[in-house]
């Protein structure tokens, strides 16, 4: 009973937004069973959950530093906007590939740069950071979107947007991505600095953490999964659209608020996060399904992370 | 005495800010496995003797010497790395993460690919912690979380950190100010058990009271000067209470937790101010 006990409290947190995303299905499977005791409708919501579920984990890291990385909306261009254009012209998609996940890293390094030696506010530079990449792709695509059917045959988009029965592959990789998060946050030594870091950035120096080292290395991951997010969005419909992206920035933030990472940092949960991730994705097919118009979308985004919220603070999440 | 006979000496010490001389001609030194208390008030030259120690400030004249080595440029790292530590008031801890992670920041006992081994972290803290800091408390764990603790447990976590990483010399900055009654005599605890490990400590305070349970020597500064200096086995409280306040005037006397008429501070073991 005690050891029971011990492991609510330990978990509690995730027990609460796990139960959130189960009622929450419940009445979905209630309001209207022929769709969601179907398995096609997850299978369609997990062909686009699985950059959900890569950009929420990493974004854990972020958020646990004490800072906020806005600009990985425009990153999933830039890299999506990369790998077409290589693909286009002829090159192995999996060198593309490669290409993009290094250039998305470059351009968190960037990040990490001004976040860290101008030490600039990550919340401001990002968001600067988000505007200017989103502009440049505008500027140099002039608007225009780039098809790539021909990817649709080929071994690499098998490898990263085929299905093994119906499941969509992505769902492996995002799960897989997200399994090696939760290690590194929880088992790894980087994971732990990163936390006594937004704990108290001064203590975390005093023994010895390298602070900057840190905060870029997130920066860097952020980066690089928005790259793999990118290419992953590119292969849904073999086609690269100048918006790419847009519209993952508070999608991805109401994850990992809504999982159970607290806003100022020192601790966080790559697990509420995915869950965070899938009870936002299922909402909008659940909206839609249970008979209600696409309007109610965002209103009930923010009633379940507002409600959440309150949870978590009676759960006992709070500043101490 | 030789310099042999000293795990810390500092000889001649002169320091200037500018044109003012913080510290003057200071001889100070720390024996092994000795609790020295430096007592003095604010602007005595306490800090600035300490961070000399401790590589933060260079001298401008005298010589430093370490297990009867003198010391060539001495720097925050070199300190670090011969086992000077400094458990400030801020403690360097995160509040958020429990004990042993604590214990462990910055210097994770990890596999080669640095994950780190929780089981063998949350024994050794275990150990730590019951044996030689004699944490009684069956509520606190190597998992208890530290903003659930008392400013003293989080001092002794800070000084259970500095034995585990074999600190040499553990230099405690007004560990007791700002504690209650009863925190301050945990405080005072883990100093003893500081002794009890072999090691030496450096007690700074305001509070004659507090160092003398424990120390072994007391080091008054007054003004950029050592003023005094009393073995605690042929001195008691009262004439050392004397002699300070002869040595600092009647004024000053209530800085180191001494009224005069009156044997010790009416609040206990608070602090005086």
């Amino acid at each position: 009973m005690k050891l029971r006990i011990e492991f609510f409290n330990k978990y509690k947190i995730s027990i609460g937004v796990t139960s959130v995303f189960l009622i929450l299905m419940s009445i979905f499977i209630i309001a209207n069973p022929s769709v969601f005791l179907n398995y096609r409708a997850y299978m369609a919501v997990f062909t686009t959950l699985g950059a959900s579920i890569i950009l929420a984990a990493t974004m854990v890291f972020v958020v646990a530093s004490g800072e906020l990385d806005l600009s990985f909306p425009s990153v999933i261009g830039f890299s999506a906007w990369i790998f077409a254009v290589i693909v286009k012209s002829g090159v192995s998609p999996f060198i593309a590939f490669l290409v993009a996940l290094f250039l998305g890293s470059i351009v968190g390094f960037l990040n990490g740069i001004l976040v860290t030696k101008v030490q600039l506010s990550s919340l401001v530079s990002t968001l600067g950071m988000n505007f200017l990449i989103r502009g440049l792709i505008m500027i140099l695509t002039d608007g225009i979107a780039i098809p790539l059917p021909f990817l649709r045959d080929t071994l690499f988009h098998t490898i990263f947007a085929g299905r093994i029965g119906q499941l969509p592959i992505q769902m492996l990789w995002s799960i897989g991505y997200a399994v090696i998060c939760w290690l590194i946050f929880n088992r790894h030594r980087f994971g732990g600095h990163v936390c006594y870091i937004g704990d108290n950035v001064t203590s975390a120096r005093e023994m010895g953490v390298r602070v900057e080292r840190v905060k870029i290395a997130t920066f860097v991951l952020m980066g690089f999964s928005s790259a793999f997010a990118g290419v992953m969005l590119t292969l849904i419909n073999n086609s690269f659209w100048p918006t790419t992206g847009e519209g993952y920035l508070l999608l991805i933030l109401a994850a990992v608020f809504l999982g159970g990472t607290p806003t100022w940092g020192g601790i966080g949960t790559i697990f509420g996060a995915i869950i965070g991730a899938f009870i936002l994705g299922f909402i909008e097919t659940g909206i839609v399904a249970s008979g209600l118009t696409g309007f109610y979308k965002q209103f009930f985004y923010g009633l379940i992370l507002i409600l959440a919220l309150i949870s978590h603070r009676y759960a006992g999440l709070k500043r101490k | 005495m030789g310099e042999n006979n000293y795990l810390m000496k500092a000889i001649n010490i002169s320091k200037f800010f500018r044109y003012v001389e913080v510290l003057k001609n200071v001889n100070f030194e720390v024996g092994f496995n000795e609790i020295v208390g430096l007592v003095g008030d604010n602007g005595a030259g306490k800090s600035t003797l300490i961070k000399i120690l401790t590589g933060v400030h260079n001298a401008d004249s005298g010589e430093l010497y370490w297990k009867g080595e003198k010391i060539a440029n001495h720097s925050v790292p070199q300190a670090r790395d011969m086992g000077i530590v400094t458990v400030f008031q801020d403690k360097a801890l995160v509040e958020q993460h429990p004990i042993w992670r604590n214990i462990f920041m910055g210097k994770e006992i990890t596999d080669t690919i640095g994950f780190i081994n929780i089981k063998k972290e949350k024994e050794e803290t275990e150990k730590l912690m019951k044996e030689i800091m004699g944490f009684t408390s069956s509520t606190i764990t190597p998992d208890t979380t530290l903003g659930n603790m008392s400013g003293g447990e989080k001092q002794g976590v800070a000084i259970s950190r500095a034995l585990y990483f074999d600190a040499d010399l553990i230099i405690l900055d007004e560990p007791t100010t700002g504690l209650s009654l009863s925190e301050t005599k945990k405080v005072l605890s883990f100093v003893e058990r500081i002794k009890n490990t072999g090691k030496a400590c450096i007690f700074i305070t305001h509070n004659l009271f507090h160092v003398y349970a424990v120390a072994d020597r007391i080091v008054v500064m007054d003004r950029g000067k050592i003023v005094g200096n009393f073995f605690m086995g042929q001195i008691s409280l009262e004439e050392l209470e004397k002699k300070m306040l002869e040595i600092t005037g009647t004024g000053d006397a209530e800085h180191f937790g001494v009224y005069s008429g009156r044997k010790i501070n009416p609040g206990g073991l608070n602090g005086t101010r």
